[in-house]
């Protein structure tokens, strides 16, 4: 597939980011970049200085809503994209209604129990979704605990075990596999798995 | 009986088990975990009352924060 044909089938494709720190904003960026049809993101956080160890933003966008300086961002790379954004606090009453639309949705929250909550609800309400989500990206190197696993129609991104803390923080590289492995498994449901060179393999 | 836990093979010496007593018994003492049998969410108040059977295929997924 040439990249024109890549840009041509995921440019009726909608894809819900939920969340838009260091996960959503970077599988944000990255999707906008091969040309995804349509994005739905929501976050209710506004940026700061601790965010841009690992989060798409800028120094001058600190004080903003994620959603709004994500856009602009986005905007700044592929202004043909379309963005619906939500500046809400994502819960299970609103992600059925807010993500209906999608094709696929990433899971890009901070917290377990944010994570949980998701999870269970798109699981539960909405199980015939494509579900990507992150887990265990904190600290630095051990790229080989970094791994790819599919549960129906759930995949898991991450290592399952490096949980923030302290002394081991969620910082840009680690976090940045994670968000764009994510970005790449969702191309993967899109595209479909066979590109050229693994037919070669076989 | 025998069951599948996260892909492998377990054999549990008791007839009877919830997935409460799995947990407790596999000493998974996270918090925050999703749990699939056979392909279907198992919620967290159906813990204590959901039996884990001969033959189940069951995912416990750990959520750790980060991200």
């Amino acid at each position: 597939m040439t990249f024109e044909q890549i840009k041509e089938r995921l440019g009726n494709k909608t894809v819900g980011i939920a969340g838009c720190g260091g996960l959503g904003s970077n599988c944000a960026v990255a999707l906008a970049r091969v040309g995804i049809g349509s994005l739905i993101i929501a976050d209710f956080d506004v940026v700061s200085e601790s965010n841009l160890n690992r989060q798409y933003y800028f120094y001058s966008q600190i004080g903003m809503k994620k959603v709004a300086a994500l856009k602009e961002n986005i905007f700044l790379i592929n202004p043909k994209i379309k963005i619906i954004s939500y500046e809400c606090k994502l819960d299970g009453n609103n992600i059925k209604q807010i993500f209906k639309n999608c094709d696929i949705i990433i899971e890009a929250f901070d917290l377990a129990d944010q994570k949980e909550m998701l999870i269970e609800t798109v699981l539960s309400e909405m199980p015939e979704k494509y579900l990507v989500v992150g887990i265990g990206m904190a600290g630095w190197g051990k790229n080989d605990l970094i791994h790819i696993r599919n549960i129906d129609k759930m995949f898991i991104c991450g290592d399952e075990v490096s949980e923030i803390d302290p002394e081991l923080p969620a910082i840009a590289p680690r976090v940045g596999i994670v968000a764009n492995m994510q970005a790449n498994t969702a191309l993967e449901i899109l595209l479909g798995g066979e590109d050229k060179r693994r037919n070669k393999e076989n | 009986m025998k069951i599948l836990l996260n892909n492998t093979p377990e054999t549990i010496n008791k007839e009877e088990m919830t997935v409460s007593g799995l947990l407790k018994w596999k000493n998974f003492t996270f918090k925050m975990l999703v749990i699939k049998i056979n392909g279907t969410l198992i919620k967290k108040s159906d813990y204590d009352l959901t039996p884990i059977q001969e033959g189940d295929d069951v995912i416990v997924l750990h959520l750790i924060s980060g991200g």
